[in-house]
C-alpha cells in the first residue's frame, strides 16, 4: 500500500490518474482508517490531500466563503465568523463523531464517503453549495446534489478530487438550519437528517428557500417541492403543512432496523418543518 | 513497497521511526515507541482509549496513519506527569476514585487535559459532551466528571 502526500492540486490528480489500481484520497481518515481496518477497502494507493494548503484554507469570495474539502470540523466551528452566516452548514458538519473526531473529520470526506447519511451533504446542498473539483482536464464546479449519485458512487472522475465547497453570498435575512434523528442522543449515523436555508423579505415573507433531506433514498437530496411549498409564505401553519407534506413525497427510504420507511418518512416531514423553523427564526434575528 | 521513514515530534522528544502505510498512529506508538499508555479499545474511533493530541489538536490515534504525522507534534498520555509530579487530572482522578479498571483512564486524562486547556472552568454540560468521545464501562461517568470539575478548580487556583 503506497501513501502519497503532495503538496499541490496538480500532483494529487497526477497520482490519481495515473494509478492503476485501487486509490483512495484521505483527509480526515474517519471513516477511511475504519473501512481499511474493516477490511472493506485494500487501496494501493492512499493520496493523502491535507499538505495541500487549498484544502485547508477558509477564505472568503466574491461575498461568499469557499472552505476547503480537508478542513475539519472543530476548525470550522471556531472560525469566528462562518457560524453566524451558515450556523446550519456548522452544526451538521458538528454533529458528526465526538471530539476526537472532530479534530480530523471533513467536509470533502463527509461527502465523498458517499452515505445517504452524511451529516453535513443536506444541510450543504440546502445553501446551495457548490463542490469545485480538480480532475486530470482541470477544474468543474458542481452543485454538492449533483456529487454522490448513490451509496458508495460519486460522479467523480478518474483522478478528480473534491478541492473545496463554495458557499454562495448570503442576501440579509437569510440563514439555515440541520436537524437529524438518532435513537441515542449523541454519535450516531442519522435515521433522517434535514437541512432548510432561506431568505425572508423586509416583511418577514420567504423569497427563497432550498431543503436537502439526508438518509431518505439512496442519496441526499433537493426537494424542490419543498422549497416551493413555502416560498410566498411566512411560514404560517398551512405553509408548514405543504412543506411536511411534499417532504414526505419525496422519501424513498429504505426499511432497515435502524428505521421502518413509515417512520423515516413520519420524521422527515417533522425534521423538515422544524428546521424552517429554526431557520426562520434565525433570519429574522440575523 | 519499503517502510516510510517518519521524524516527529512525540512528548517533546524528536523521534524518528519506520513503519508500514496500514499502520495507524496508534500501533506506532504502542508497537514501535513502546508508548504503551494510550490504549485500543474499539480501533474504529469511537471509544477514546487511544486518545492523543496531534498539533494541539484531540483526536484517536486508532484513526491516525504513522506516516501521517511526519514533521508533527505528538503528545500521549506519557507526556502528562512531570517526572513523579501528577497531572492535577491524574491526581484528582485518583481521589474521586475515577477509574476501575483503567483502561479507558488515559484517553480520559488526554481528553480532560484538552478540555481545561481551552476551557478552564467547564460546566458539567461542556464536560459531558467533550468527554462523549471517551467510553468507561466500568466507573458510570459521574465520578470522572467530577474529578474533571475538581481538577480544572485546581488548575484555576494556579
Amino acid at each position: 500500500m503506497r501513501y502519497e502526500a503532495p503538496d499541490s492540486i496538480e500532483g494529487a490528480v497526477a497520482l490519481l490518474s495515473a494509478a492503476t489500481g485501487e486509490t483512495r484520497v484521505l483527509a480526515g481518515g474517519t471513516d477511511l482508517l475504519v473501512q481499511m481496518r474493516a477490511d472493506v477497502v485494500d487501496p494501493d494507493l492512499i493520496v493523502d490531500i491535507k499538505k495541500i494548503a487549498e484544502t485547508r484554507a477558509i477564505t472568503e469570495e466574491k461575498g461568499g466563503w469557499r472552505i476547503g474539502a480537508a478542513v475539519t470540523g472543530a476548525e470550522l466551528k471556531e472560525h469566528p465568523r462562518l457560524k453566524s452566516v451558515w450556523p446550519g452548514v456548522i452544526e451538521a458538519a458538528n454533529l458528526i463523531g465526538s471530539t476526537q473526531v472532530q479534530g480530523r473529520a471533513t467536509l470533502g470526506g463527509n461527502l465523498c464517503n458517499g452515505s445517504p447519511a452524511a451529516d453535513s451533504v443536506p444541510a450543504l446542498i440546502a445553501a446551495g453549495a457548490l463542490a469545485t473539483l480538480a480532475g486530470p482536464q482541470g477544474r468543474r464546479d458542481l452543485p454538492v446534489e449533483d456529487v454522490m449519485l448513490g451509496p458508495r458512487k460519486l460522479a467523480l472522475r478518474k483522478g478528480e478530487i473534491v478541492v473545496s465547497f463554495l458557499l454562495p453570498p448570503r442576501p440579509p435575512r437569510s440563514s439555515d438550519a440541520y436537524l437529524r434523528f438518532i435513537p441515542r442522543t449523541e454519535m450516531d449515523i442519522a435515521v433522517v437528517g434535514a437541512g432548510v436555508s432561506l431568505t425572508l423579505d423586509g416583511a418577514g415573507t420567504i423569497t427563497a428557500a432550498r431543503v436537502g433531506l439526508g438518509a431518505v433514498a439512496a442519496r441526499v437530496l433537493l426537494v424542490a417541492e419543498a422549497a416551493q411549498a413555502i416560498i410566498g409564505s411566512r411560514l404560517d401553519l398551512p405553509a408548514q403543512q405543504r412543506l411536511e407534506a411534499a417532504a414526505r413525497a419525496a422519501c424513498r427510504p429504505i426499511d432497515d432496523k435502524r428505521g421502518t420507511i413509515e417512520f423515516r418518512t413520519d420524521v422527515a416531514a417533522v425534521l423538515t418543518r422544524r428546521a424552517a423553523l429554526i431557520a426562520l427564526d434565525r433570519a429574522r434575528t440575523s | 513497497m519499503a517502510k516510510h521513514h517518519v521524524e516527529a515530534v512525540v512528548n517533546g522528544d524528536a523521534v524518528e521511526f519506520l513503519c508500514e502505510t496500514e499502520e495507524t498512529l496508534l500501533d506506532v506508538l504502542r508497537d514501535t515507541l513502546q508508548l504503551t499508555g494510550s490504549k485500543e479499545g474499539c480501533a474504529s474511533g469511537d471509544c477514546g482509549a487511544c486518545s492523543v493530541m496531534l498539533d494541539g489538536r484531540l483526536v484517536c490515534s486508532c484513526l491516525v496513519l504513522g506516516c501521517e504525522v511526519s514533521g508533527r507534534r505528538v503528545e500521549t498520555i506519557e507526556g502528562l506527569a512531570k517526572g513523579e509530579k501528577l497531572h492535577p487530572l491524574q491526581q484528582k482522578f485518583l481521589e474521586h476514585a475515577a477509574l476501575q479498571c483503567g483502561i479507558c483512564t488515559p484517553g480520559f486524562l488526554v481528553a480532560g487535559k484538552a478540555l481545561l486547556e481551552r476551557t478552564p472552568d467547564p460546566s458539567e454540560h461542556e464536560i459531558r459532551f467533550w468527554l462523549a468521545g471517551n467510553l468507561c464501562r466500568c466507573t458510570g461517568y459521574d465520578k470522572i466528571v467530577s474529578a474533571v470539575k475538581d481538577a480544572a478548580a485546581t488548575m484555576r487556583k494556579g
